[in-house]
């Protein structure tokens, strides 16, 4: 599985970092993101619903956020 | 779908964008390239002192305290404003751009030169305003490259066929 470390990144950041970092990858791969950013919640969910990705899993733990990104085709 | 399908079935945004300080360099930057990243197709037109965003160098931007009652600093638990008196003294502006830069790398929000060459690379199209450069007496080469130059009309075809076309 793909990582990418956007802990620290605010708004826009870890959303544009996420879309690149998928765009390496192939229809049905994976990508864990792991941010600090609290909007990142419903950014993360909105950006998903938006552009058809699927968003595996999610949580937080001491105020790390983590995702699990699908990439669909 | 074919590739011309897609495109067809891609939203498009335009945002028109008219100021050139520090901070008002932020919303158009960040929702163009939010945009782009949600697989929007994406048009910025910089008129009047927006064209400031698309110089070479970036490092001109300034914000100013004066005339702007909802600027506020956080400092020591506090939030601090400028009375407009103390705000027009010179140094003022510096001081005050010095202050936010310092506050924006502090709180992890990305650089306005960030922003736009995330910009670019996902191929937002940024149109500088023909008029204005004559206005101001700028050339293309005091801009940043990669850009395309137009008017009121390039635009306008634009917005009629966008979904959400924003003035910022």
């Amino acid at each position: 599985m793909a990582e990418l470390d956007a802990r620290g990144l605010n708004c826009p950041m870890p959303i544009l970092k996420a879309k690149k970092a998928l765009k390496e990858l192939a229809a049905g791969d994976t990508l864990k993101v792991v941010a600090t950013d609290p909007g990142s919640v419903s950014d993360f969910s909105a950006f998903c619903r938006t552009t058809g990705n699927e968003l595996v899993e999610q949580s937080e733990e001491n105020g790390v956020y983590t995702y699990v990104i699908r990439k669909s085709t | 779908m074919s590739g011309e399908d897609a495109i067809a079935k891609q939203k498009q945004m335009t945002i028109i964008v008219t100021k050139g300080t520090l901070d008002w360099a932020y919303p158009p930057f960040i929702l163009a390239t939010t945009a782009a990243a949600m697989d929007v197709n994406v048009s910025m037109f910089f008129t009047f002192y927006g064209l400031q965003l698309l110089k070479k160098d970036l490092g001109h931007l300034r914000v100013s305290a004066l005339g702007n009652p909802a600027m506020e600093m956080p400092l020591a638990g506090l939030h601090l404003t400028m009375p407009n008196v103390a705000a027009a003294l010179p140094g003022m502006d510096a001081l005050s751009t010095t202050l936010m830069r310092n506050l924006i790398k502090r709180k992890g929000v990305a650089s306005i030169e960030d922003l736009r060459e995330a910009a670019l690379d996902s191929e937002v199209e940024m149109i500088g305003c023909r008029m204005t450069m004559d206005l101001f007496e700028w050339t293309a080469g005091d801009l940043v490259e990669g850009i395309a130059i137009g008017g009121a009309a390039t635009y306008m075809e634009k917005a009629l066929k966008s979904d959400i076309n924003l003035f910022i």
